[in-house]
């Protein structure tokens, strides 16, 4: 009897706890109200992201922009559940995405509004000054494992990398370990490591000699040096700056993308208009990517 | 139950009272039945969708479809059984110190600074982790890397080691005085009398220490997101401490911001989560067992 009676208590505390929950199931948060814009994605992009809404908002006062990071993966989920105006991504919106966001009904349309370098960076004591795709992607998928072995010292290799939610994580994937080949389905080695973010990419980077990673160019500190990239053996090597991704001679750049849910109307296409203006690409300037060209 | 027979008034009172507090007590179990529920619903469809022989794999490339879980699973046991390896001798030292031998003056100080380093947020760990700890890994070891298990280990027992140390040394202080006097009184020596008498009253009471450490270990995320270096290999072999690993907190912590509501990766961290969930409570159930077993054995109050 004690015992029945002791069950009946905690199946009543369920009902209730139960019951207690199921006032709004996945509250959506209402979209853009003329005042406020809200912007989430790429964490390449936060930094830009947010001098961006601040210098905006010096201009515009009545207009307030939120913005948050977490991936360009989640910003693309915020944008589909609706949860946010506009998405920053470092990549493209995947095929499964797009199937997504029709099912939710919007059409994502997308806006090229900067460019991103990625650069290669090692520790400054590691004498190797130049690297070609192929040994980097050999060194990426674990079939080169020494630095003796592309012209360095006699040390093991310790791969730094972002987590896989990360844009730069899926472009270096795409465009350097598979070298642009779409068939190619090599993957990251599994001793990589996949570290949170970019300063703690730059404090391993910094402090251990064996180790190997790569970031946007805006987030390479002096504590790195960073390493001078050939497509092939004979190639020219270069290494990343603003005019060496501007003239197309430096390999591993890309495009930096906002997405709105279809054509932007009002304060967003306001917004996307002075981002790709003079003033908007000059802060681009300013933290370290690469401005469109012909701004 | 019987309501005591008094005024009008405090009859209805107290009556409430104890209902209010008998809910209270009753809602922590409905809450982990709930939680339960929760993780089971959200990922078993993981179990259906996804084979068996996949989620038995080595390999974890979950945006590839490939979800191998041992090395998460195993990531996680390494560095809790290493940190409670470290922490546990060191932690119920410490606590037949202060309980024991300390002179008051000393448990004085002792006992507050204990409590404050237990107040230091994960974050902070994890970054004197990166800055401090992780260098001087990899500069003693000859390791590779100073992003490893062993920093895991190393940080994971400084955060496990002040919950050990209080319950344990409460758990010191229950035995009664009268079990010490009656050893002195044999003639024992002051370490006979700790070793052979109040340890082994104590038992329970350590044990839930060492449970909560474990329990804290197993669950910690921030530290060993940020030390462990995240790779997701099978940390086999004489070296694995000094190897990078993947915890299933951390895989849950660093890939739930970008899934998809209800596409197969989000069920399989749901999954994870669950495996969480169950060695956690198979974890606790064994230490009960081990408790009870011994309270019908005879001897020793039930401390914990």
């Amino acid at each position: 009897m004690l015992l029945c009676r002791r069950v009946a208590y905690i199946f009543i505390s369920c009902l209730f706890f139960l019951s207690a929950s199921c006032g709004e199931g996945g509250s959506q948060q209402p979209v853009a109200s003329t005042t406020t814009i809200v912007n989430v994605g790429s964490d390449t992009m936060v930094n830009l992201a947010l001098a961006w809404a601040e210098a905006y908002h010096e201009l515009h006062p009545e207009i307030s922009v939120s913005v948050t990071g977490g991936g360009s993966g989640t910003g693309m989920a915020a944008l589909i559940n609706g949860s946010t105006d506009i998405a920053n991504a470092s990549r493209q919106m995947k095929d499964e995405e797009l199937r997504e966001a029709e099912h939710a009904g919007i059409t994502p349309v997308e806006h090229v509004v900067a460019l991103d370098a990625i650069a290669v960076v090692i520790s400054p004591r590691n004498p190797i000054g130049e690297l070609t795709i192929p040994q980097i992607s050999d060194m990426y998928t674990g079939r080169i494992e020494n630095w003796r072995d592309v012209g360095g010292e006699d040390r093991p290799i310790i791969l730094a990398s972002r987590e896989s939610n990360s844009g730069t994580y899926m472009y270096f994937l795409e465009n350097v370990v598979r070298r642009g080949d779409p068939e190619n389905d090599d993957l990251f080695s599994p001793e990589s490591l996949l570290l949170p973010s970019s300063e703690v990419i730059g404090l391993e980077v910094a402090h251990n000699p064996n180790a190997i990673g790569y970031d946007g160019l805006g987030y390479v500190t002096p504590a790195q040096k960073t390493v001078r990239v050939a497509v092939s053996k004979d190639g020219p090597f270069v290494a990343p700056s603003i005019d060496t991704v501007n003239d197309g001679t430096y390999p591993i750049a890309r495009p930096l993308y906002i997405y709105t849910k279809g054509e932007p109307q009002g304060a967003i296409k306001d917004y996307l208009d002075w981002i790709t203006s003079e003033d908007g690409q000059r802060i681009v300037a300013e933290l370290g990517f690469v401005p469109l060209p012909g701004s | 139950m019987r309501i005591p027979a008094l005024r009008q008034g405090t009859h209805w009172r107290a009556f409430f009272i104890e209902q209010l507090i008998r809910l209270t007590g009753v809602s922590a179990i409905a809450f982990v039945l709930l939680i339960l529920l929760f993780l089971i619903k959200e990922g078993a469809p993981a179990l259906v969708e996804v084979p068996l022989s996949n989620l038995m794999g080595q390999r974890w490339y979950p945006t590839f479809g490939i979800y191998g879980l041992l090395p998460l699973i195993l990531g996680s046991l390494l560095v809790t059984v290493g940190a409670i390896a470290v922490s546990m001798p060191l932690g119920v030292a410490t606590a037949v110190f202060i309980g024991e031998i300390a002179p008051e003056w000393v448990r004085d100080i002792l006992k507050p600074s204990i409590e404050i380093i237990a107040g230091i947020p994960s974050v902070v760990i994890g970054f004197i982790g990166i800055q401090l700890v992780s260098p001087l890994v990899r500069q003693l070891s000859g390791a590779p890397t100073g992003l490893t298990a062993l920093t895991g280990v190393l940080l994971l027992a400084y955060m496990a080691l002040p919950t050990i140390i209080s319950i344990a040394e409460d758990a010191l202080d229950a035995v009664p005085q009268s079990y010490r006097n009656a050893a002195y009184a044999l003639s024992a020596t002051k370490w006979q009398t700790i070793w052979r008498v109040v340890l082994p009253a104590a038992r329970p009471g350590i044990v839930t220490a060492v449970m909560l450490g474990v329990g804290r270990a197993i669950g910690e995320t921030m530290t060993v997101m940020m030390v462990t270096g995240n790779a997701a290999r099978m940390p086999l072999g004489l070296d694995a401490f000094l190897r990078p690993v993947r915890t299933m907190t951390a895989t849950i912590a660093a890939e739930m911001g970008e899934v998809a509501r209800g596409s197969t990766h989000y069920q399989v961290l749901f999954l994870v989560g669950l495996v969480l969930f169950v060695l956690t409570f198979v974890i606790n159930l064994a230490a009960a067992v081990a408790i009870f077993r011994r309270e019908r054995g005879g001897g020793g109050r039930f401390l914990a």
